[in-house]
């Protein structure tokens, strides 16, 4: 199989996944008075989910807001940074040039995720073929949310946003499964979320950063205890 | 959004500060990276930014807790078991949606 092809079926699952997330989007634009291809735009543009529920609030405050909106976005998306990093330790000499610039668009969380799931190094084409279904099914869910929401019952549209977490869990389960120390630096990176939602005064802390601030903990103190065995880093950078 | 030139405006910056986020360390990270201890860094972080994206928030993705529970209870003894991730995410929704019917017929 082609690596393009080969990307394009590890896609789907994505698709599927942003179909049902970006359905939402699609609706709550609608509510907040913005037109099907307003909101169609948006997730055409960002291909991201926190950042954009977030820009729809500050776009429906009206003009103005265009500092709080650059600064929203950056906290909210300073992790993607962290994952362009790490998939740049993954990519194989193809990815070069203007490669890089193509590809950095479709950094998510989850074509990230998937990516860092190969055994081997990614190419170029493949992630390509990644990105391709993934954006499409996250525009094209929104517009048609967008249109058609309405048509779908409440007990439905609620049911499907547990879909994206049900993707997580699927990712970070099995590799915990093998090694402790994965598992310890899920553990950290939950811990402290919780801390970040549940305890006073820690709660103050906006989404993004909690996230941030919770991801740059765990995983700095898993690389500080428990080092990886240059056999495992070799296996997943090859 | 009547003013169309405010909407531009704002998709400008959304899209923008967004898009240089992800593109400007993956354009500027070409070689390997020698330090082992940011490596093994890297390593980490998609393990954990899930792990934080998911907990707390996965218990008040349906709007109750119910059918949140159940859907994260099936998704991770499906993903315990190394199922797709589609099957996994598919089973949870639907979890989550037979547990809100559910509670509409018998409340």
């Amino acid at each position: 199989m082609s690596n393009f092809r080969k990307g394009l079926r590890d896609g789907i699952p994505i698709a599927l996944g942003y179909l049902s997330v970006s359905f939402t989007f699609g609706i709550q634009c609608i509510s907040v008075g913005l037109n099907w291809w307003q909101a169609f735009l948006i997730s055409l543009t960002n291909v991201t989910s926190a950042g954009q529920f977030a820009g729809l609030g500050i776009i429906t405050s009206g003009a103005g807001f265009y500092f709080e909106m650059a600064c929203t976005q950056f906290i909210i998306n300073l992790r993607y940074a962290l994952m362009a990093l790490s998939l740049s330790q993954k990519t194989d000499k193809s990815v070069k040039g203007i490669h890089r610039w193509g590809i950095g668009f479709g950094i998510t969380d989850e074509i990230f995720a998937v990516a860092m799931g190969n055994r081997s190094e990614v190419s170029n084409k493949y992630m390509y073929g990644l990105i391709l279904l993934p954006v499409i099914g996250w525009s094209g869910g929104t517009l048609l949310g967008a249109v058609a929401g309405s048509v779908l019952p409440e007990v439905v549209r609620s049911a499907l946003c547990i879909a994206i977490y049900g993707m997580f869990l699927a990712i970070i389960i099995p590799p915990a499964k093998k090694s402790s120390a994965v598992l310890k630096v899920i553990l950290i990176a939950v811990a402290l979320s919780c801390c970040f939602r549940y305890v006073p005064g820690m709660n103050k802390v906006s989404g993004g950063f909690a996230i941030i601030i919770s991801t740059i903990v765990a995983a700095a103190l898993g690389a500080l205890f428990f080092p990886v065995p240059e056999k495992e880093t070799k296996e997943a950078a090859e | 959004m009547k003013d169309l030139g405010v909407f531009f405006i704002y998709l400008a910056i959304m899209a923008g500060v967004t898009y240089l986020i992800r593109a400007i360390p993956f354009v500027l990270c070409k070689g390997k990276i020698k330090s082992k201890y940011l490596r093994d860094f890297l390593y980490y972080v998609p393990m954990a930014v899930l792990g934080a994206m998911t907990f707390p928030d996965i218990f008040y993705a349906t709007g109750n807790y119910a059918s949140s529970i159940a859907g994260l209870v099936v998704g991770c003894v499906l993903a315990f078991f190394e199922k797709s991730l589609l099957t996994v995410a598919i089973s949870a929704s639907g979890t989550a949606l037979a547990v809100n019917l559910g509670m509409m017929f018998f409340k």
